[in-house]
């Protein structure tokens, strides 16, 4: 019980690691994410084979494995003298931007075809019609499983902390090398982590519903 | 493309644009190509020495063992979470209240704690109790990575199970105890066959997640495919330096291999299921390797199969 109070700074440090490193991964994997996806929709083959192949990819490594891929491969053959920190942003970013991709992706193809074509009937050009008609719709449909992504980026945060970046489970592996009693370590830890998790729903769940719309 | 809600079908204009654009796309991405390769030839990674440890009969021995030991940690943990799926998803649906409210709380505290640190307390724990343990207590690495798959794949499963169940038309049930089934009937004669159908795809989908964590037990130094090969590259010397690189690509290319064989068949499944016409939807496979929100998968799931991408647009 005492372990979290004796050692506050400690779980403090960590949470915020947690926060921070979700948060900005987070925000390059949807830039990432919603680059892919243009990618992936528009009308040239080589763009669309590039998406494809960008998701399958990274869809079906193992998030360990992109770890080491930053950690042994990225700084022996591109870019030497990345901070931990660095590589695990690349790691948990590129990782994550395939299932943005794939969440904006089926939002677009969740717009109806006919409201396209009355927007274009209606003469409004290719600008317009992205702009007022598909994307506010698309939008809409993509915050719940946005919603999820950004849950699981969170858990899968988890790794950096294996790899020595300071976050909550690295907290965890240090007390219980200290010899702390693991299960009130793991409770506390968990806690930290529930309490990131419930606010991304939440306010994903607040997004929902000023912008929710009746289809 | 006229199926596309973005683009018109393109004019003899915009043919010409798209065709211009698919030139300088292939040029850009020749150039991204070439500059990988490049920088992997600068770094000596496409020596003839670095790729010719994979002809060496030790280092294929090695490989294929860390396949079979991550095939094994996957196998054991699919069946166990499966059936702890079941379990949980049926005493979620209990009519004794304290059972419901052990069942949520289970799913709830597992599904929100990232599958890592579950796993390293159990190995911390069973570390800590080995002598008490056991058969268990020679193996804890193994038991903590596969209990850890276990209990967060089966909280997973519990509410795929769930969602399939409460998917099946109530008027089935109402139908049901009117001729005077029992519970247990209901349960297994006609929700339980109709849940699994449906729920298939879904299902595989997570497998695929089960396989692709077994990763995890690189970092409680079980020897997995991952920690297999990173052992295995740590004691060779090429040129005067680790083969990361070579070793990298190839294990990234086995796991793909892997999951992508899995997830086709939950593809197959789907279309299997959609061409046959029964009362219950079968979900899509299209969202193979993430996982659902902590808080309401199971509402989710009917709308994850609304939004599929490979479908056509309605």
């Amino acid at each position: 019980m005492n372990v979290l109070l004796d050692h506050l700074a400690d779980f403090r440090e960590g949470f915020i690691g947690t926060v921070l490193l979700t948060f900005a991964s987070g925000l390059l994997a949807m830039v990432l994410g919603v680059i892919i996806a243009g990618f992936r929709v528009s009308p040239v083959p080589p763009l669309r084979m590039f998406g494809t192949a960008w998701v399958t990819l990274f869809r079906n490594t193992p998030l360990t494995l992109l770890f080491l891929v930053a950690w042994f491969v990225v700084p022996v053959v591109f870019v030497p003298g990345l901070s931990p920190w660095m590589k695990a942003l690349l790691a948990l970013s590129f990782y994550t931007s395939a299932f943005v991709c794939e969440a904006i992706r089926s939002g677009i193809n969740t717009v109806p075809l006919g409201q396209a074509e009355a927007a274009r009937s209606l003469g409004m050009s290719f600008s317009q019609t992205l702009r007022l008609i598909v994307l506010p719709q698309a939008t809409r449909t993509v915050i719940p499983p946005l919603s999820s992504i950004f849950i699981a980026l969170t858990k899968n945060s988890a790794i950096a902390g294996a790899f020595s970046v300071t976050e909550l489970f690295g907290v965890q592996k240090m007390l219980s090398d200290q010899g702390f009693t693991i299960t009130w370590i793991f409770l506390w830890v968990a806690l930290g982590y529930l309490v990131i998790t419930f606010s991304i729903s939440g306010l994903f769940r607040l997004l929902e519903r000023r912008l929710g719309v009746a289809r | 493309m006229t199926s596309s809600v973005l683009y018109d079908a393109p004019g003899p204009k915009a043919r010409l644009r798209n065709r211009l654009y698919t030139v300088l796309g292939s040029l850009a991405l020749a150039a991204l190509l070439a500059f990988v390769v490049y920088r992997l030839d600068a770094k000596n990674q496409l020596d003839p020495d670095v790729w010719n440890i994979f002809n060496n009969a030790g280092v294929r021995a090695n490989i294929r063992d860390g396949v079979l030991t991550t095939l094994k940690v996957f196998a054991v943990a699919g069946v166990l979470s499966l059936v702890l799926g079941l379990l949980l998803a049926v005493a979620r649906l209990s009519e004794r209240r304290p059972v419901r409210w052990f069942a949520t709380g289970f799913i709830e505290l597992f599904r929100a704690v990232p599958l890592l640190i579950t796993i390293y307390a159990l190995w911390v724990l069973f570390l800590t109790y080995k002598n008490d343990l056991g058969a268990v207590g020679d193996n804890t690495a193994f038991w903590g990575l596969v209990i850890g798959l276990t209990v967060y794949n089966g909280s997973v499963q519990a509410e795929i199970f769930r969602a399939g169940i409460n998917a099946v038309p109530k008027g089935q049930v109402e139908a049901a105890y009117a001729l005077g089934l029992r519970k247990y009937q209901v349960m297994t004669t006609l929700l339980l066959p109709q849940a699994v159908r449906s729920m298939l795809p879904t299902m595989i989908s997570q497998l695929v997640v089960t396989l692709k964590d077994t990763s995890l037990g690189y970092v409680i130094t079980y020897t997995e495919l991952l920690f297999a090969t990173r052992t295995m590259a740590n004691n060779i010397i090429v040129n005067g330096e680790n083969p990361f690189t070579a070793v990298t690509i190839v294990v990234g290319a086995i796991y793909i291999a892997m999951c992508l064989a899995l997830s086709s068949v939950a593809t197959w499944i789907e279309r299997r299921g959609r061409r046959s016409k029964t009362g219950v939807a079968v979900a899509a496979a299209a969202e193979p390797a993430e996982q659902p929100g902590v808080l309401d998968a199971a509402d989710r799931i009917p709308e994850q199969a609304d939004g599929d991408a490979d479908r056509p647009v309605k």
